[in-house]
């Protein structure tokens, strides 16, 4: 079995919301020197190894589901169990 | 002239877009199963708001690789009238029915409140009731609202006059401080290019009554319903 963590996150062009508000909590809590907050996902897909072409299945499975090209990219790793 | 509703997992704007065509239009009206493969014999498909499996992965990602939207892409190419509400817009983006996709509120908050929209086109079968420049009192009702697209797919949703809908200011007026989420150009509903898919992020069918706070969504019901007469 193989393991894949999918990281999906906003293409850097756009606004994270999500990011601001995480970055002015942290400088309320007084770090100093925060530039920039991004948050994204994680995705853990575990995949038998009898699937095949675990890399190819699981880019399908990113562009079909898992990221809206409009506004995400995409990255994974595959872990071989 | 018939009406559809789909109904998804978690839609909550189905009995209100079911009883706004069928008490106030006066129209047959149908629910739809999101696991339905055909969609035949409908004059337009309402996909209602809500929050279809529960907003996981993407609100609308879901739902749109359901069996019920791949017949309504065929029905949609076929030249059949779609109109997607609240979560029904963020589906139909997320389908590719409709350009672009619709993001957290810039601003981080869920909005619940009516707002003023600017009539951009009124042409449109879903829109004709209407004056261009006519400003109508609508619900919202949204977390990830605000409407994004790459500059390609701007210029034509402006050069082919398919902004449908941009939030304004109640004297009509499109400004940064009446744009609720952080839209681009305050886009509040846009057309296909082909004119017969909507989407809207404000709820015309919550607002058919002046005792719900307007009725200006009927502007937008009756446009459907006569154009299809």
């Amino acid at each position: 079995m193989a393991k894949v963590n999918v990281y999906v996150t906003l293409k850097p062009e756009l606004l994270d919301a999500q990011g601001k508000v995480v970055q002015g909590a942290l400088e309320n809590l007084g770090y100093t020197g925060i530039e920039g907050v991004r948050v994204g996902k994680i995705v853990e897909i575990e995949i038998a190894d009898a699937a095949g072409n675990i890399e190819g299945k699981i880019d399908e499975i990113c562009r079909k589901l898992l990221v809206n090209p409009n506004t995400e990219d995409y990255r994974f790793e595959i872990e071989k169990g | 002239m018939k009406f559809g509703v789909v109904q998804f997992p978690g839609s909550n704007g189905d009995q209100d877009a079911y009883n706004a065509v069928c008490d106030v239009l006066k129209q047959p009206v149908e629910y739809i199963w999101h696991k339905s493969t055909a969609v035949d014999g409908f004059d337009c498909i309402i996909i209602p708001g809500g929050a279809s499996y529960g907003d996981y992965l993407r609100p609308g990602a879901v739902a749109s690789l359901s069996p019920v939207i791949d017949a309504i892409r065929g029905y949609a190419d076929q030249g059949g009238r779609v109109i997607g509400i609240g979560n029904g817009f963020q589906i139909l983006c997320e389908a590719g029915l409709l350009p672009g996709a619709l993001m957290t509120n810039s601003n981080v908050r869920f909005k619940c409140s009516y707002i003023s929209v600017r009539v951009e086109n009124n042409f449109s079968d879903f829109s004709h009731k209407c004056t261009v420049g006519q400003t109508l009192s609508l619900p919202i009702e949204d977390y990830q609202g605000s409407y994004y697209c790459n500059a390609d797919e701007l210029k034509p949703l402006e050069s082919e006059n398919s902004i449908l809908l941009r939030y304004c200011d109640k004297s009509g007026k499109v400004t940064y401080d009446a744009n609720p989420n952080g839209s681009a150009l305050n886009i509040a509903g846009i057309l296909n290019e082909a004119g017969n898919v909507a989407g809207m992020m404000p709820h015309p069918e919550r607002a058919v009554d002046d005792i719900l706070g307007s009725a200006d969504g009927v502007l937008i019901l009756k446009s459907i319903a006569q154009r299809l007469d």
